[in-house]
């Protein structure tokens, strides 16, 4: 919470006045019942016309003014709560775009999602009926009972008794009731998402005859959360009975109390009437309160839940140490790796050794989780290995400045993802620098130069978000041209060449050897053609190494490479 | 007139989502019946209070004019009415919450029911977002509005009526001054909607397009990331971020212009009702109680005008909401199964496509006099490049959708004239989709015989490979994994696909690129598990790989969702046509 105060500090001038013109505007309420009671003693009581009418001139001077505090306060009210949502929303993104792989791994894409979008709405509807109401209510309430005392102490007393009484029960009640509607929301999640999966899985439910028993599940969960909603209820439904109660016996007490003052002349009949109107405005104000207070626990929900990610320590990988000059640009070493991802029970990768040399050509073949993927996104330190040194040009890639090292490598992530804008905009992700020829010469090596010619717009050509606009090969060769627009150090292919045919695929990796200055190519794959002709292969097994060298050394001696291999080319022509 | 007929044909839509709520509401009909009755009496209640209370200012006139007879009777009288009143609104909000939840509740499961019933071909069409919505939001929506606003428009309504009666039985003359200055209250009201509403609208344009932009930097953080695209989808969120931020201003503070607006007009009204009725009393027309009743009723009387115009706009989001649940809820169910089910002799699996003809789209044809005879134990390999209408053929075989025309025969049996129950129980499906239900892994596993035993979960879990993952888990066959397999890799997902179906050892299979994302070398192993499987069993396999393909009894060649070829591998390839064409640019290196 204290964290999102933060925000707030640049509108604190509107912070202040927002709720100060509300003030502004209740006080004038507060008086109007002083009013009505002079007219009622002063000009009933003495038959005086004129006075009546002047009066009747102050209450609406009262409205016209009290009109212009509140729009005052409203604006005020919305340019803080506004202002504070925009720079909430940008601070978010800030961290969220500083937060490691494993912490995103941890809170998750959609919970991000999600505090970026309706729950920053939620707050900002806070903190503007915050700014407007909160302190307008108890306001009333309390200056209610000063005007009560400014007119009859001992009335005033019995303000005092039920505005203690009326804060006693509004709290047992919320006190009892927020966490039931906590529950009622967890219940309602749990409809939702059955209904969701039964949606996604409709085939395969009705494939295994579930639907019965998914109907027995829906009625059990709609039937939880009905009690839930039901017993909440009945506690909430007591809330407006029981003001009604007691402010009525106040009403009650107070017309006794004062019908005996005014009997013995210490209290007019008029102020008698304003000290019910008195009493009336609290009323009104309580019932604002309670559906303020409702809103409000939503919001301050919500501003938790973002105030978690914010106080997330992004575990920030990198130092700042940046090899010089005369250092062997593409070097990649592995000294005895290992990693486990956070809250796993076992290392993904296990004691992974190799060494790439510039310019070499590294082919990383094995089964599904087996860690190969993992073992790249160790070279950019996306996470940091939990033992072992990972090796960059000879600097410990955790002590790389974070940035130097991401610009010296080019990924091709296995999903080929590309941002909505243009071919152009995609591309220069990589090097907001790279000129028109760099560019088209990166697409010609990845195979993509078609796409471009065939594009009425050629580079210029828009792409729709998540790419939707191309098939998966061709955004698949757009990735590795954005990748290779960086003139990268390091080239990491992981499984990205899945959705091309044998030939593209066979072209494109001559295309990358016959570069002019060719990076330290990785080829993660699940083809054996694909790394076969690979300076090195590295044959992954369930984490560890099952073998290294080239492909003739490994279908010597390496029974799982051999296995891969046999899979592919059952013939065995291509044995040799 | 034209526009007047449309709208007449408008309100008969209403009227008509209206009579399907009523039904709806019948079970609560007693309840219902009670809550009006109680708002009837806690309307008159809460307004005769005032008037007590006037009564007894009139009894406290002024030093030694106090009548303490008349009011302590009057005292006892208010204490009376407020009691009742508040029993009255405690046993109406209990009323209408059993109506409100009852209702949400019987008309969520009464949706729920039907989507199980309701045809592939209407699930397929409509996002699955979107159904949820209406199973959900839109029956909460639907009750908080329509019973809410429907009690609150009720007692507004009659703390009008009831309002100016007794109003009018103290004094017309300021009574006339309340009626003429109220209106004005509405008029700034509906005005001030009227032009934030395009603010509204291009506030949640803009919101919409910062949204999309959220999801893409979010979704893909990763890749941001890697690319050093920080700062620069920064740039990009800031300046849309920069805009909503004017324009949400706008329209947050116009919005926010409604209540003090009608609150001015409100203290207007006040105070005219102080100036009239001061001379009025002095005039001797009214007493000072009357006055101060007639001062709190002016303090309440604007009120339910503002309410109701509320719960009108709320009404009609309700009845929408409530026409496009009726249009789930009475969408088209599939056939239904026949009432004297013929049941196959034996489990044989032979099946035979006798004339099929089918289209999703009637425009647009597109499997025509399809025959074929698979033999029981016999391997069917359906082949094509992607998007070729591949798993249309298994949509037609579990019917997930029914054919046009023609036949599909198991064991002899037309499968139209059996169960559907009875067709799918004989087949174990892996699909392309690896989707998994939350829950624990056991769960998943054994999803199509829940009552197996341990011995058989974990023989099922070895044998296709999937023991090797589960094994490594912290709970490993207790492991709870998310919606949709949450936190394992496809791989892993499709293992325990697999594993489910080698559970229930059907007699017939049907696998749909089972192992397009496990690499080839588990697939090898998984492969050999499938062999034992598919050994004396009919399968219908969309295959991808070579060899299964040359293993198969019938190749199934499609393109452009049309079976065009079929026969084996051998004969396919002699015939030189669009399989030998495939095969050379898939297979062939």
């Amino acid at each position: 919470m204290k964290k999102l105060f933060v925000y707030l500090k640049k509108y604190s001038r509107e912070c202040v006045l927002a709720p100060l013109f509300k003030l502004f505007e209740a006080t004038l309420e507060l008086i109007v019942p002083l009013v009505v009671a002079a007219i009622i003693d002063r000009g009933i009581g003495n038959g005086d016309g004129g006075y009546i009418i002047r009066m009747g001139l102050v209450l609406a001077t009262f409205a016209a003014v009290g009109l212009l505090f509140s729009i005052t306060a409203q604006f005020f009210a919305a340019k803080a709560a506004i202002g504070f949502s925009a720079s909430l929303r940008s601070a978010l993104l800030k961290k969220i775009q500083s937060l490691s792989y494993s912490d995103l791994d941890g809170i998750g894409i959609s919970a991000l999602i999600t505090r970026m979008t309706s729950d920053v709405n939620q707050v900002q509807t806070g903190v503007n009926l915050t700014l407007r109401l909160l302190l307008r209510s108890p306001f009333v309430v309390f200056g209610a009972m000063v005007m009560a005392f400014t007119i009859d102490t001992k009335c005033a007393l019995i303000f005092a008794g039920v505005i203690a009484l009326l804060c006693v029960v509004v709290f047992l009640i919320m006190l009892t009731t927020v966490p039931m509607h906590r529950r009622v929301q967890g219940a309602l999640d749990d409809v939702t998402s059955l209904a969701r999966e039964n949606l996604n899985g409709v085939r395969v439910l009705r494939a295994f005859l579930r639907e019965d028993d998914e109907i027995e599940e829906f009625k059990k969960r709609s039937d939880r959360l009905n009690r839930l909603q039901l017993s909440a209820s009945r506690l909430s439904a007591l809330m407006n009975p029981l003001t009604l109660i007691i402010i009525n016996a106040a009403v009650i007490l107070l017309i006794h109390t004062g019908s005996i003052k005014v009997d013995s002349g210490t209290l007019t009949q008029g102020e008698v009437v304003a000290l019910y109107n008195l009493m009336s405005q609290i009323l009104v104000e309580l019932i604002k309160m309670a559906n303020l207070i409702i809103t409000l626990t939503k919001s301050l929900a919500c501003a938790d839940r973002i105030g978690v990610i914010l106080n997330t320590e992004s575990t920030v990988l990198g130092g700042s140490a940046v090899p010089d000059s005369t250092a062997p640009r593409g070097k990649v070493e592995f000294r005895d790796v290992s990693f486990k991802y956070n809250g796993a029970g076992a290392n993904a990768v296990e004691g992974i050794s190799f060494s790439a040399l510039p310019g070499q050509t590294i082919g990383i073949i094995g089964g599904t989780g087996s860690g190969k993927t993992t073992i790249m996104s160790l070279i950019p330190s996306f996470y940091g290995a939990t033992q072992g040194e990972v090796l960059i040009d000879g600097i410990n890639a955790l002590e790389f400045d974070r940035n130097e090292l991401r610009k010296r490598i080019g990924i091709v992530p296995q999903k080929a993802v590309l941002f909505k804008g243009t071919i152009r905009s995609n591309l220069l992700m990589g090097n907001e620098l790279a000129s028109e020829d760099e560019m088209l010469e990166a697409l010609e090596t990845a195979q993509a130069l078609e796409i471009v010619q065939n594009k009425e717009k050629g580079l210029d050509e828009p792409i729709q978000q998540g790419g939707s606009n191309l098939s998966g090969g061709q955004k698949q060769r757009l990735t590795i041209a954005r990748a290779l627009v960086k003139k990268p150090e390091i080239l990491i292919l992981d499984d990205s060449s899945s959705a091309l045919d044998y030939a593209t695929d066979a072209k494109l990796r001559l295309a990358i050897r016959n570069m002019k200055n060719p990076p330290t190519t990785f080829i993660v794959s699940q083809r054996a053609q694909s790394i076969r002709y690979a300076d090195t292969i590295i044959v992954l097994d369930d984490g560890r190494m099952a073998g290294i060298g080239t492909h003739d050394e490994l279908i010597k001696n390496c029974t799982v490479y051999r296995e891969i291999f046999v899979s592919q080319f059952p013939n065995g022509d291509e044995l040799s | 007139m034209k526009i007047q007929f449309r709208s007449i044909k408008l309100d008969k839509n209403r009227l008509n989502t209206i009579g399907k709520l009523l039904k709806r509401l019948r079970p609560y009909r007693v309840s219902f019946v009670l809550s009006l009755v109680l708002a009837v009496i806690s309307v008159v209640l809460t307004l005769y209070v005032p008037i007590l209370i006037g009564r007894a200012v009139d009894c406290i006139v002024g030093a030694g004019e106090v009548d303490f007879v008349s009011l302590s009777s009057i005292l006892i009288k208010i204490a009376l009415c407020v009691g009742v009143n508040a029993l009255c609104g405690w046993l109406m909000s209990l009323c209408c919450n059993k109506i409100t939840y009852g209702m949400v509740k019987d008309i969520r499961t009464e949706a729920f029911r039907h989507v199980q019933k309701l045809p592939l071909s209407y699930l397929d069409a409509h996002p699955t977002g979107e159904t949820v919505s209406r199973m959900i939001s839109d029956v909460d929506q639907l009750a908080d509005g329509l019973l809410m606003g429907f009690t609150q428009f009720f007692t507004g309504i009659l703390t009008i009526i009831g309002t100016l009666i007794f109003m009018l039985t103290i004094n017309p003359l300021i009574t006339l001054v309340v009626v003429v200055i109220t209106p004005l209250s509405l008029a700034v009201a509906s005005f001030i909607a009227k032009r934030t509403y395009t603010m509204f609208k291009k506030q949640s344009e803009i919101r919409g397009e910062q949204t999309a932009l959220i999801d893409e930097i979010i979704s893909e953080q990763k890749v941001v990331q890697a690319f050093s695209y920080e700062n620069r989808a920064e740039e990009r969120f800031n300046e849309v971020n920069e805009r909503l931020k004017k324009c949400s201003l706008r329209a947050v503070f116009f919005s926010s212009l409604t209540n003090p607006s009608t609150r001015f007009v409100n203290a207007l009204v006040y105070a005219g009702v102080g100036v009239a009725g001061a001379f009025a009393a002095i005039s001797g027309g009214l007493t000072i109680g009357g006055l101060s009743a007639f001062l709190s009723y002016a303090n309440q009387y604007t009120k339910p005008f503002n309410e109701i115009s509320g719960v009108v706009t709320e009404l009609q989001g309700s009845l929408a909401c409530a026409a496009r649940l009726f249009e789930l809820i009475e969408a088209q169910e599939q056939t239904p199964d026949p009432i004297l089910p013929e049941t196959p002799p034996n489990d044989d699996g032979r099946m035979e496509f006798r004339d099929v003809c089918f289209s999703y789209n009637k425009s647009r044809e597109l499997i025509r006099d399809f025959s074929l005879t698979v033999h029981p134990g016999q391997r069917v390999a359906i082949v094509g490049p992607t998007g070729c209408g591949k798993t249309t053929l298994i949509n037609l075989i579990m019917r997930f959708y029914d054919i046009d025309s023609g036949e599909i025969t198991m064991d002899g049996i037309n499968t139209q004239s059996m169960k559907r129950s009875e067709l799918r129980i004989r087949f174990g499906m892996v699909l392309q989709d690896t989707w998994l239900k939350s829950g624990t892994i056991r769960e998943n596993i054994t999803m199509g015989r829940p009552d197996a035993t341990d011995e058989e979960i974990m023989a099922a879990a070895i044998s296709s490979h999937a023991y090797n993952f589960i094994r490594r888990l912290t709970n490993g066959f207790d492991t709870v994994i998310g919606e949709s397999g949450g936190s394992l890799s496809l791989g892993q997902k499709q293992l325990l696909c697999i594993a489910r179906v080698m559970l229930c050892m059907p007699p017939m299979l049907i696998l749909d690129e089972a192992t397009s994302s496990i690499d080839t070398r588990t697939e090898k192993h998984v492969q050999d598990a499938f062999v034992k499987l598919m050994r004396g069993r009919t399968t219908f396999i969309v295959a991808h790989r070579l060899s299964t393909i040359r293993e198969a009894d019938v190749i199934l060649v499609m393109r452009d969702g049309r079976i065009i070829e079929k026969g084996r591998h051998d004969e396919l390839i002699r015939k030189g046509g669009f399989y030998k064409e495939l095969y050379e640019s898939q297979f062939a290196h």
